[in-house]
């Protein structure tokens, strides 16, 4: 079998079965995995099969099909602190990276005054950068900004201008997922540490596409989507040190966070459990394994290696195209495996309209980045984004339908 | 055809004309109104100026961001409504809203050339950038009548159904 571009075979697209499909009476060009990955069949069964053979609520049927999911919801834990290289009591199951970027900002309120300052980027995406806005106009707390170079990286240069004593938390991507920059967060995170403040990494855009585990970081907590990586949607993560999380207040309660429930008072139940209230998502978590199973037998370094090649290509094959503005860092090595950009000629709506006649799909708009448009001077970019199952050739059918949408505007 | 099927019928010469040299582009010195309206999803922008001459739109100015589709739809907008009265200007705002979701075009109202619009209608996630500046129309002429300022509009939860009539104006109000 012939390799995609030496590091992924080719033949990885065959365990996708949406890729097969046509799309305007095209085969689907699928160039929007940085939105949401597509699913690998074994996923995908996983998912049925918890529904169809093993689903019951977790924690408290006494009943075999109870202890099943149970199994099968705590093993999803198990299997990603495995996979970060931490505790399982490190890991929290939650909705979304969003839902536990939320938990943080809110649990961790209690440990802030006004006068404290939290420091994000511009270039987070709205997930880590609202919640925070939000909690900084609850608590009377100033919200800096770290700003964004022209060459789409972290202005580290000024770090030590908005990062001092008066930080108390620093919130910062490790890939952005419009610029595709791969933040040096480790060297931030090791800063904002050493004077006290909490540090918080979202790893929605790289968790599952580069070997990544949690002590690189240097982190007290990070977050990510299970649906990023070839997971299924609807299950995020919230992985912390332990002290940390034992200095995190839980935001929602309900049933599966207690310990016990008096009518003057409740205990919590212990990290992480204190962070789960309610029915969670079972039937994904039983199935996210699979993900990490199949991410696992490629191999993340191959991974890797395949989304550099690929942007590699693709950045090449963009500059080759007239008048083309594109963004973030030169080197496809300090990038995730996606590109932004911008051509004057044609609106991103309307291309993206026109490349999906064409099959092609790819992201247009703001990619929940508005405080980063503004720094790069646009409302709206094209995003083309690549997964394992993605080709040269699909790039090159990119590029065609470029110049074909710049044919329907042309004079 | 090409070979873009139906992308031909969405970009026809007549859009791709008001895109490129949009009518209304010259801001109004003193506006009696101005609105902004926004489409979040895609942050599509525009900005109305209008000036009355009693129950008639007298001049208007329009400053459009974005996609050919928003900013053809606000040309047109300048072109049909200036010397109407607002009654007629909600009509055509109805009248093209109807269009869009595939109902015959209205035999009583001129459409002008948002009849070349038309194609819209098979491209339902489109259907807000057409609506954008119409109900940024709307919303500017109530606040006027209401003695408010206009408020920002959005087409967020307009859904793809975007119904600019939500807001009700009928002649002589
Ligand atoms: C960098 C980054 N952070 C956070 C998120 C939010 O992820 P979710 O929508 O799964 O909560 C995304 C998803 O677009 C992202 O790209």
């Amino acid at each position: 079998m012939k390799p995609v571009t030496g590091t992924v075979d080719a033949a990885v697209r065959e365990r996708f079965p949406l890729l097969t499909r046509q799309v305007n009476g095209r085969p689907l060009v699928y160039l929007d995995s940085a939105a949401t990955s597509q699913k690998p069949s074994a996923v995908i069964e996983a998912e049925a099969a918890f529904y169809r053979t093993s689903n019951a609520n977790v924690h408290r049927g006494l009943h075999t099909l109870g202890d099943e999911a149970t199994r099968l919801y705590e093993g999803c834990r198990d299997t990603t602190a495995r996979w970060l290289g931490v505790e399982s009591a490190q890991v929290t199951i939650q909705r979304s990276a969003t839902a536990a970027l939320n938990l943080v900002a809110r649990g961790w309120e209690h440990h802030l005054v006004p006068g404290d300052a939290v420091l994000v980027t511009e270039m987070e995406h709205h997930a880590n950068f609202v919640p925070w806005q939000m909690l900084a106009k609850r608590r009377g707390i100033e919200l800096r900004v770290l700003p964004v170079t022209d060459g789409g990286e972290l202005d580290l240069a000024r770090l030590d201008e908005f990062l001092d004593d008066r930080v108390k938390v620093v919130a910062v991507t490790h890939v952005s997922n419009v610029l595709g920059t791969v933040n040096p967060v480790a060297e931030i995170t090791s800063r904002a540490r050493s004077l006290g403040a909490l540090t918080v990494v979202d790893a929605a855009q790289s968790v599952g596409h580069r070997p990544l585990a949690f002590a690189e970081l240097e982190a007290d907590l990070m977050v990510f989507s299970a649906h990023k990586c070839y997971g299924p949607m609807g299950l995020g993560f919230l992985v912390g040190r332990a002290e940390t999380l034992a200095n995190l207040e839980p935001v929602e309660g309900g049933g599966e966070m207690i310990e016990w429930v008096r009518l003057e008072e409740t205990t919590w139940a212990d990290v992480p459990h204190r962070f789960e209230a309610g029915t969670p998502n079972v039937a994904a978590a039983a199935a996210f394994p699979a993900a990490m199973e199949f991410l696992e037998e490629i191999g993340l370094d191959a991974v890797r290696a395949h989304e550099v090649d690929l942007t590699g290509y693709a950045l090449e094959k963009l500059r080759a195209v007239d008048g083309l503005v594109i963004y973030g860092p030169d080197d496809p090595t300090r990038r995730g495996g996606l590109v932004s950009f911008h051509d004057p000629q044609v609106h991103p709506h309307d291309m993206s309209t026109i490349l999906d006649q064409l099959g092609i799909a790819i992201r247009a708009g703001h990619h929940c980045a508005q405080p980063l448009h503004r720094r790069l001077g646009v409302v709206a970019t094209s995003r083309a984004s690549f997964g394992v199952h993605t080709t040269t050739g699909e790039i090159d059918a990119l590029i065609d339908g470029l110049l074909e949408s710049r044919k329907v505007f042309a004079l | 055809m090409s070979t873009l099927g139906p992308i031909d019928d969405l970009y026809r010469e007549v859009i791709l004309d008001h895109h490129r040299s949009p009518r209304g582009r010259e801001p109004l010195t003193d506006p009696d109104v101005e609105a902004e309206g926004k489409n979040p999803s895609c942050g599509d922008e525009v900005t109305l100026q209008l000036k009355f001459d009693g129950e008639t739109i007298s001049q208007v100015g329009v400053l459009a961001h974005g996609c050919a589709i928003s900013t053809s739809s606000g040309s047109m907008l300048a072109d049909l409504v200036e010397g109407r009265t607002v009654g007629e200007a909600a009509r055509i705002a109805e009248a093209f809203r109807q269009v869009l979701h595939g109902k015959k075009f209205p035999t009583d109202v001129d459409l002008g050339d948002l009849e070349a619009l038309e194609g819209v209608q098979k491209f339902p996630v489109r259907i807000k950038c057409a609506v954008l500046p119409w109900v940024t129309l709307l919303d500017a002429v109530l606040a006027q009548r209401a003695g408010r300022d206009p408020r920002p509009v959005s087409t967020e939860g307009l859904g793809d159904d975007a119904n600019p009539m939500n807001m009700k104006i009928t002649e002589g109000q």
